[in-house]
């Protein structure tokens, strides 16, 4: 808005405050969403920036729309993303359900978008409580048929906006749907966030060109986008495709951080909130004298396994997969680990949020006897 | 450290701007910070509250299960929140607006007429903000000069009027409570007392 507003300097935000300012920086210029607690403050956050930017840079034509459904939101930003704008939409568990036709298809068109779901205790409306119940729908590609969506899963609120920005690039550079996951907590919550000199506001003009993009065919042969390709061999062919890319996704993207897993026997697997709980309950152990480690995906799908596997391979007497859910990332964790040691589960459902105290005794209860899965 | 903090009232009060300036006094003096406003199933008119936790660490939870202070500024929020603090921690409550005293005798409470002197000052809309002063000087969470700062910095869009306003009624509340505690210490010597199993039970615990 203002000069101030680009050089770094520490703002107290929202979590979904902080996602979309991101959005906006990243040269976001659509956004289409229907209201759902506990996400709200970001369409009202979209809102009125894009007044301002609309204000300030007319040429750029930001757009908002409260739209009548998820539904019609999500096919909006199809229709955004096609003619090659930065594009994001954002819901909550229930809403992003109805969404899911739109991503398949957008993934099935190979058109990149922005999906954040603020997710909340399930199934069906279930509550507005912090939960990861949607870690399967979001991992596993969401709608019908073959794909996944890149799914990032920050832990802070300045993640809240460092994923955001990176989101568009990896959404355009795969030319596929990028899904942001928090939930009530981290969508609510506020904490400091410095934007750095690294992430400045992107204006469209000097985004790099999307020569796929369909802004008029005046002078070249017509393109066409379609998720309908009925020759069997010609599906198949668009399957192989997607599936290479996505490979190659699954190669260079995963991410994870680790907290003292070097010298662990013991490591806990937890992302976003759940994380944070862990990252407390871990140093709580080591205090203690418990060789304890953490490992937090930061990337679900592509998910970590790799470091996982290694981490495995050293020695590591058992696992705990720690989430807000009745147990769906301890599949991955499982998958990964493929059987080199025991992979403990520990969950809260429903919007609980446990606490680091709680935590950290189930951790010096599976500590003492690691072989012996619940 | 890890000071959580949880400011409970009425929608309206200036509970969420307390924690609000709380929040950011702490961001300014470097510290980690979380603040959580309560949503949901919270209703007009009803309980507003919000919890910040400031620590010189990651900070692992912003929602806090036994807050170590709690600034109640009316009488429902007296009532759900009677229970929540922990035992050796602080309330601070707005004697004006709530009926009775505090059932507990593990905790430190002080009771400020806030509303009442506020309204002397020239605005009951001051309260909170003489509140905010108030828990300043008897948490010590962060400096007076970091507030002022703050306040400072949060009302810069508005004019310098409202900025001053603020600033004095964090001032005002922060004197008030330092002399009310410099009175109670010197009584405390005298009766000097610990919390009773007893008391605790009755407390309702």
């Amino acid at each position: 808005m203002t000069k101030s507003k680009d050089k770094p300097r520490k703002q107290l935000l929202r979590g979904t405050e902080a996602v979309g300012e991101a959005a906006i920086r990243a040269g976001c210029r659509f956004y289409a969403g229907y209201p759902i607690t506990p996400q709200n403050e970001l369409p009202e956050y979209m809102s009125r920036r894009m007044g301002e930017l609309r204000a300030e840079h007319p040429e750029e034509n930001p757009v908002f729309i409260q739209s009548e459904s998820e539904l019609s939101a999500i096919n909006m930003l199809l229709g955004a993303s096609v003619t090659g704008a930065r594009c994001m939409t954002s819901s909550s568990s229930p809403g992003i359900s109805l969404k899911q036709e739109g991503i398949s298809f957008m993934a099935g068109m190979e058109l990149p978008a922005v999906v954040v779901n603020i997710m909340r205790g399930g199934p069906g409306l279930g509550n507005i409580a912090p939960s990861q119940s949607d870690y399967y729908q979001a991992t596993r590609g969401g709608g019908h048929g073959d794909y996944r969506t890149i799914v990032l899963a920050p832990a802070t609120v300045q993640e809240m906006a460092d994923l955001t920005y990176e989101a568009f690039d990896l959404a355009d550079k795969y030319r596929n749907p990028v899904l942001v996951v928090g939930d009530g907590m981290m969508g609510q919550m506020m904490e400091p966030v410095i934007f750095r000199e690294d992430q400045p506001m992107r204006l469209v003009a000097k985004l790099p060109p999307k020569p796929w993009a369909l802004r008029g065919a005046k002078g070249r042969p017509s393109r066409f986008f379609r998720s309908l390709i009925l020759p069997p061999h010609e599906m198949e062919e668009h399957n192989w495709r997607l599936y290479r890319k996505l490979q190659k996704i699954e190669r260079k993207e995963p991410r994870a951080e680790l907290v003292s897993v070097d010298d662990a026997d013991f490591v806990v697997v937890a992302f976003g909130t759940a994380a944070r709980i862990a990252r407390s309950a871990v140093k709580r152990c080591r205090d203690k004298g418990l060789k304890v480690g953490l490992i937090r995906p930061i990337t679900l799908w592509p998910y970590p396994s790799q470091v996982i596997r290694e981490t495995a391979d050293r020695g590591v007497q058992a696992f705990l997969s720690f989430e807000m859910n009745m147990g769906q990332m301890v599949d991955d964790v499982r998958l990964a680990v493929e059987g080199r040691a025991p992979v403990h589960f520990f969950g809260r459902p429903g919007g609980v949020v446990p606490t680091p105290v709680e935590l950290a005794g189930v951790i010096r209860r599976i500590y003492n006897n690691p072989a012996k899965t619940m | 450290m890890l000071i959580k903090t949880l400011f409970a009232g009425a929608g309206g009060q200036g509970v969420l701007s307390m924690g609000y300036c709380l929040a950011y006094a702490a961001m300014q003096e470097d510290l980690h910070v979380t603040y959580m406003p309560a949503y949901g199933a919270e209703v007009r008119g009803g309980t507003a509250n919000c919890t910040v936790v400031v620590s010189d660490e990651d900070i692992a939870s912003p929602i806090a299960s036994s807050p170590d202070n709690i600034v109640i500024l009316n009488n429902p929020s007296l009532v759900r929140f009677t229970n929540f603090g922990r035992p050796g921690g602080s309330y601070l409550i707005n004697s004006s607006l709530v009926n009775g005293k505090l059932k507990r005798s593990d905790v430190t409470s002080l009771y400020m007429p806030a509303s009442e002197l506020a309204e002397k000052s020239g605005s009951l809309r001051n309260a909170n903000m003489m509140l905010l002063g108030a828990f300043i000087a008897m948490s010590g969470v962060v400096t007076m000069d970091t507030m002022q700062a703050a306040i400072a910095d949060i009302f810069a869009k508005k004019n310098k009027k409202v900025i001053d306003i603020n600033q004095q009624a964090v001032q005002s509340g922060y004197d008030w409570a330092a002399a009310e505690l410099g009175k109670g210490r010197a009584a405390k010597k005298k009766t000097a007392k610990k919390p009773a199993p007893k008391a605790r039970a009755a407390a309702g615990r």
